[in-house]
């Protein structure tokens, strides 16, 4: 619809014509503003916890359990400079050699969602799966944050 | 012939002072759009209801997707 728009713009005349082809879903599966009605309603990307411990591929296990557990988490994203995910530390992972970088026994592509999901859906999508929680991110692998379904539910009343 | 971009080159863009022109249905757009947005239809994109736009500046459209 939008390339048939922009050169509608410049038969009409027009200079400079941008056309956004990836569009809407784009801009929201990134976490950016929106406007309108369905704006009011909370997305996953606003109950995500964005605090999540990180690592680096390269760190060692030791240094990451430590700073995790000290900080009070079970989990740390393992991402690159960038903070594109590249892979996922839960208890068993974080219990691996400490001196072995985290690269060598991490979960390697972990399942990912947008933020503009409705939590009400993903609340249901979580539920059905058994996931206590899962990561979220734009639309480019960019982290977002760790989202635990007790805090999806706590926000849409759904008894665990 | 229209320039297809990205998004950060559409905040690039905004920053400069380009319009934004969201081509979908309205109740589509009364649902969510971008920020600063302005909603012309892509079936009521004629000389009437762009007047509401600046000539001289930058016009980036959108719709859902890659439609």
């Amino acid at each position: 619809m939008s390339p048939r728009a922009a050169w509608r713009l410049e038969g009409l005349g027009f200079g400079r014509v941008y056309d956004y082809v990836p569009g809407k879903s784009d801009w929201f599966a990134s976490g950016l503003p929106r406007q309108g009605k369905l704006a009011l309603s909370p997305t996953i990307g606003d109950v995500a916890r964005r605090d999540v411990p990180t690592c680096a591929p390269v760190e060692k296990f030791g240094a990451v359990r430590q700073r995790v557990w000290k900080a009070g988490w079970d989990r740390c994203v393992v991402i690159n400079k960038e903070r594109i995910v590249l892979g996922l530390l839960q208890e068993k992972e974080l219990s691996s050699d400490p001196k072995s970088p985290v690269e060598e026994a991490m979960r390697n592509g972990p399942a990912t969602f947008r933020p503009n999901e409705p939590v009400g859906k993903m609340a249901k999508r979580m539920q059905d799966r058994g996931a206590t929680a899962v990561l979220v991110t734009t639309s480019d692998g960019r982290l977002v944050g760790l989202l635990y379904r007790k805090d999806v539910e706590q926000l849409v009343g759904v008894r665990p | 012939m229209p320039t297809p971009i990205f998004r950060d080159e559409v905040r690039a863009l905004l920053e400069e002072g380009a319009q934004l022109v969201d081509v979908l249905p309205r109740e589509e757009y009364e649902d969510e759009h971008l920020p600063r947005a302005i909603n012309i239809p892509l079936k009521e994109l004629d000389g009437e209801t762009i007047a509401r736009l600046n000539r001289d500046a930058p016009v980036i459209v959108y719709c859902h997707d890659y439609q």
